[in-house]
């Protein structure tokens, strides 16, 4: 499963999801709004998605995980919105027999989120400037 | 032909405008970016952006029929 959710992430709801018997290991992901980045103060962060393209290419990635590792259950969610410092931006989890399986999984899809699926993550700064965060770091002011 | 545009982060913020419908000679997608960044001042190279059409990535030879929804697509930043 994969979404993109404008409303807070239910992280406990996601982590029952994650139950199977044959699981003998859960590895869950939280990424979370922090009070900086590259050196800046951060107060808060917005995130955008192409909500159509975002679930598709989010849908692929946890299939893809599906198939390289020996898994039960996989789920991820990505918030879009306005966000504060300490909310869940973003949610990855698995269930697997064993705990290498689960790991290895878990940092493949969030890996993969974040490389590939169209969100977009605008920084408020303390300062009252803001701007769209690209991979290279670099605020494109806007 | 006439096409729907999505804008988003910083391109949106570069148009002005989430969305529009274009009426425009280009054929395919690269020649539509061309066209749309020296109206609306994008400074993305092509090569930094992705595209989709209609829901879907594609690529930049794509040609494009009447009525599509281009999507040029900033580097992601999400996490």
């Amino acid at each position: 499963m994969f979404a993109i959710s404008e409303a807070p992430i239910d992280t406990l709801r996601l982590q029952h999801g994650l139950e199977a018997d044959g699981a003998g290991a859960v590895v869950c992901f939280e990424g979370r709004v922090r009070n900086y980045n590259e050196g800046r103060a951060v107060n808060g962060l917005s995130y955008q998605a192409y909500i159509e393209l975002a679930e598709a290419e989010g849908r692929r990635i946890v299939e893809e995980a599906r198939g390289r590792f020996e898994i039960e259950r996989v789920s991820c969610v990505h918030r879009v919105g306005d966000l504060a410092l300490g909310d869940v931006a973003v949610w990855a989890g698995v269930s697997a027999g064993h705990r290498a399986a689960a790991f290895d999984a878990c940092r493949y899809v969030i890996d993969e989120v974040k490389a590939r699926v169209p969100v977009w993550k605008r920084e408020h700064y303390a300062d009252g400037e803001s701007g769209w965060l690209h991979p290279d770091g670099t605020p494109v002011s806007g | 032909m006439n096409y729907r545009l999505l804008y988003f982060a910083s391109l949106s913020d570069a148009a002005g405008r989430a969305e529009e419908r274009v009426a425009s000679e280009a054929g395919d997608v690269r020649a539509l970016y061309a066209e749309l960044a020296a109206r609306h001042g994008f400074t993305f190279a092509p090569e930094r952006l992705r595209v989709a059409v209609n829901g879907a990535f594609t690529d930049w030879d794509h040609r494009l029929a009447d009525n599509d929804e281009v999507v040029f697509l900033p580097p992601v930043s999400g996490g």
